[in-house]
């Protein structure tokens, strides 16, 4: 996907969501770093130019929720949770980049949780590639890319990387 | 990237780097402080042996408030340090945490280099919560994080550690804290209870502390021990105060405002007097607040290093 | 005993001889001393090419332990320490359980260092100057005196008291006999682990004072000149201490001193780590303290080297630094250390070495001189003085294993001790 075609499907999730959300009066956008920060941010500007309105959007740094902190080799940058507002009682518009095994959303919920009871938690992902190991379902997908487990979805945005693009790559070819 | 060493044994020696990547995952932890529900499972399953053979309450107590709002399992051993008579016990006390595969140990010990001692003979990792008059590297990297806190920097501020900085591990660790970030580092007190050949440490040294308010951004006092050292290393309280004291009138003499800060718990007027113990120039309670964050980094970092 | 020591390199200070020469001894006595002798039948013959014989070396302080701490060392083991470390003769401290304050501690020992490798090493007692080293009353001095006791000191302790100083030395002085004092003011070192300094400051350890032990080796200097007696300085670590006892030599006093091996070797830079084998006391002091160290033994201030050896067990050292005993074993490393610190640098030569090791010791406690001659008795000390070796403390006689040298690589090993007839090869 190049970066037209991604900015095209980031209006249409963002249309997606003011539908069944009816409108932008409950909802709040929080994006899982990294990159679901910045794709929260781009989809939350969007649903504000359309409602006129302005939206409560937060970060969920997931790293203390990871079930995975001890097998890593490399310790993961923790760089915090950032939500400045009341989780309570709100339908949270959950953004991340690409689903994948479910272990990531699974962790955002339990913080997300601790923080407050939501109202809702709805899940907005760029890429869905499958493969779940955990009972976890998206409310809202960019696209869907059925990969097998020896590839990798990289997704790059202008924001971090260079480009915004997103690429299938073989998992020798870009670890 | 993950912190040096696997054990928090003091700073001297400890890099910027390092010291930098404390601060900043403290700076993401006093976020989890301000939740309604002020936990996290990041160390769930981990088994962590507070191990205190000298007396000390509010370390121990911010040590554990920060391992269990990381879900960790908490296991306190008190001694008041009179039943533990000789360090045969400490050898064997080592020997059994190690027996219980216990994950970490937080230790205050009285005998410096105790916490070095520790981290060769057990595999668990090991943080020094003060070993005798040698380190107390927490205390100091949460002194370190009030300070950034409050002046958004650490290079080129000039800082003084006020007191009996010969008996003092809080004025080591932040000695050599302070000078790896930068920081223009002196310390004040009678010529008694100054340790010898300071400076060669990097440090500038006072007698009097009217020169001093002048030349400092921030004070540290540390706390007189008032048991040991009155009648041998200095007069009474009365003269330390009437010398030593950081009274309102003292530091009025003085253009510049100064923070003050104390490791605690504060004689109130014989170091500091009330009046500036809870002015706004202090941040004596920041320093509180703070310590269970940076605890909470450092619990972490090492915690989840592999 | 038929043996004939062939090839060896004689260095005898007392004659002024250092010849390769051999050596024939006959039970205990030599019995020929000669260019080349050759070898009859019967006699063991030693190679001693490379080596060199020596009179036998006595260390003037050591810790045996026994009566009373025999887990850390006992007289026998003691004894084949120092045989192994290529001494024919020790003095043993009275720091024991009890202390040797009475002449039947002193009959123990005698006992059971007849029984030592079948008597080879000779132990001189030192008693202790005050009853059960308290500081307060004389210890039966005379009595003592007439057992075979050499000199006197609470060591372990100093005779804090300026008073009991003064009165033992004039009182030892009538037996012709020094008091040996462990230089340290009290109260100046309470609870002190180390050397106060820069090093003590980053360790966060309690220091003791240079000045501690030099204001006391200053008072005694006084006493010793006021009364006459014969005052020796043991252990002693100081630039300072080496300057008053240089300056109490050119007034003409009877002042002498011994320095540890460990003193010329090691700064208090050796305590970084905590590692507990380099707590003793003295402590280890600073780079201008051991180079004090080294030019009084060259400029011959300091007398004597002695290790106090003060062997500790494992468990007891293994401890926190602050908890542990002090002092480290010496016996087996002392002729390694000095090669290797002091021949090796030009400090001393080997002849100087031997008067150090062996001459002045014996001359301070009034012990007759050895005589390499024909007819005299055999006591000779064998060495390599170029013979590498890696220090294992495994590999060591004593029952402790408490140095600070494991894994050091020295020049300069022990290689057999003669004495009463009998042989021991390291």
């Amino acid at each position: 996907m190049d970066r037209e075609a991604l900015d095209r499907t980031l209006t249409r999730l963002a249309h997606e969501i003011l539908e069944r959300n009816k409108g932008a009066s409950n909802i709040a956008i929080v994006g899982i770093r990294t990159r679901g920060e910045y794709l929260a941010k781009r989809i939350a500007r969007k649903i504000e130019e359309i409602e006129n309105v302005k939206l409560n959007i937060g970060s969920l740094d997931i790293t203390l929720y990871r079930d995975d902190l001890l097998g890593k080799l490399e310790q993961p940058q923790f760089r915090g949770t950032d939500i400045l507002f009341d989780v309570t009682g709100k339908d949270i518009i959950l953004i991340d980049d690409v689903l994948y095994t479910g272990r990531t959303i699974r962790s955002a919920l339990d913080e997300l949780i601790d923080l407050g009871r939501p109202r809702s938690i709805q899940l907005a992902v760029l890429v869905d590639r499958g493969h779940r190991e955990l009972p976890i379902k998206a409310d809202y997908v960019g696209k869907n890319v059925s990969t097998s487990i020896a590839e990798s979805i990289r997704v790059h945005l202008k924001e971090v990387d260079d480009e915004d693009e997103i690429l299938l790559m073989d998992v020798e070819e870009g670890s | 990237m993950p912190l040096s060493n696997r054990h928090l044994l003091g700073l001297e020696g400890m890099p910027a780097e390092d010291i930098q990547l404390v601060l900043d995952t403290a700076a993401s932890f006093r976020e989890v402080l301000d939740r309604p529900i002020k936990k996290v499972p990041t160390l769930q399953g981990k088994t962590i042996v507070n191990l205190f053979l000298e007396n000390s309450t509010r370390t121990r107590l911010s040590f554990e408030l920060a391992e269990r709002r990381l879900s960790a399992d908490v296991l306190g051993f008190v001694s008041s340090g009179s039943s533990i008579s000789k360090g045969e016990s400490l050898k064997d006390t080592a020997r059994n945490i190690e027996a219980m595969k216990i994950d970490m140990v937080v230790m205050r010990h009285h005998a410096s280099g105790a916490a070095h001692y520790l981290s060769t003979v057990i595999e668990s990792n090991v943080i020094n919560a003060g070993d005798g008059g040698h380190e107390h590297p927490t205390q100091a990297l949460l002194d370190l994080y009030t300070i950034r806190e409050k002046f958004k920097r650490i290079k080129g501020l000039r800082v003084c550690i006020v007191g009996d900085v010969l008996h003092s591990r809080v004025a080591r660790s932040n000695i050599h804290g302070l000078l790896t970030m930068g920081a223009v580092v002196s310390v004040c007190g009678p010529a008694t209870m100054i340790p010898r050949e300071v400076e060669r440490l990097g440090v500038q040294v006072f007698n009097h502390i009217d020169d001093v308010i002048p030349r400092a951004d921030v004070l540290n006092v540390l706390r007189v021990q008032l048991e040991r050292d009155a009648g041998r290393f200095f007069p009474s309280l009365r003269e330390y105060h009437n010398y030593y004291g950081i009274t309102n009138k003292r530091l009025e003499k003085s253009p510049n405002p100064v923070t003050i800060m104390h490791p605690g718990p504060i004689n109130r007027d014989v170091e500091l007097s009330s009046d500036v113990a809870d002015s706004e120039h202090s941040v004596i309670l920041q320093q509180v607040l703070n310590g269970v964050a940076v605890r909470m980094a450092v619990l972490y970092l090492l915690g989840t290093r592999n | 005993m038929n043996v004939l020591l062939k090839g060896g390199r004689l260095i005898d200070p007392a004659t002024g001889r250092d010849e390769v020469i051999d050596l024939y001894i006959r039970d205990e006595r030599i019995e020929r001393l000669s260019a080349s002798i050759s070898a009859d039948k019967g006699m063991e013959v030693m190679d001693l090419k490379g080596k060199i014989v020596a009179p036998g070396f006595l260390d003037m302080h050591v810790h045996l332990r026994e009566p009373g701490f025999e887990h850390k060392e006992t007289v026998a083991t003691g004894c084949a320490a120092a045989a192994a470390g290529g001494f024919t003769a020790v003095c043993c401290m009275p720091n024991t359980n009890p202390a040797i304050d009475d002449v039947s501690v002193v009959r123990f020992i005698r006992d059971r260092a007849a029984t030592a490798l079948g008597g080879l090493v000779d132990v001189h007692p030192i008693a202790a100057v005050t009853i059960g080293r308290k500081g307060e009353h004389l210890a039966p001095i005379a009595e003592l005196s007439e057992t075979g006791v050499v000199a006197f000191t609470d060591d372990g302790d100093p005779v804090q008291d300026a008073e009991i100083m003064r009165r033992s030395l004039e009182y030892a002085a009538m037996f012709n006999k020094p008091i040996i004092q462990h230089a340290q003011d009290l109260p100046m070192t309470k609870g002190g682990a180390m050397n106060e300094g820069f090093m003590s400051t980053t360790l966060g350890l309690p220091g003791m004072p240079s000045a501690a032990e030099d204001v006391m080796i200053s008072r005694d200097i006084l006493l010793s000149e006021y009364t006459g007696g014969q005052y020796h300085v043991a252990h002693m670590s100081t630039a300072r201490a080496v300057d008053l006892v240089r300056d109490a030599r050119k007034r003409g006093l009877r002042v002498t001193c011994e320095v540890t091996p460990h003193h010329f070797t090691l700064t208090d830079e050796a305590v970084r780590g905590y590692d507990t084998n380099t707590k003793m006391n003295p402590p280890l002091r600073t780079r201008q303290d051991v180079d004090a160290m080294k030019e009084g033994l060259r400029d011959g201030t300091i007398d004597v080297i002695a290790t106090d050896h003060a062997p500790h067990s494992h468990d007891e050292k293994q401890v926190e630094f602050q908890s542990a005993p002090f002092g480290i074993v010496g016996l087996e490393t002392a002729i390694g250390l000095t090669i290797t610190g002091l021949v090796q640098t030009g400090v001393l030569t080997l002849a100087q070495v031997i008067d150090k090791l062996s001459t002045n010791p014996r001359r301070i406690l009034h012990l007759p001189a050895i005589r390499i001659v024909e007819g005299e008795k055999a006591n000779l000390t064998i060495f390599d003085a170029s013979a590498e070796w890696m220090v294992d403390p495994t590999k060591f006689q004593s029952k402790s294993k408490n140095t600070p040298f494991t894994s050091y690589r020295l020049t300069g090993k022990p290689f057999a001790v003669i004495n009463h007839g009998k042989v021991f090869r390291t």
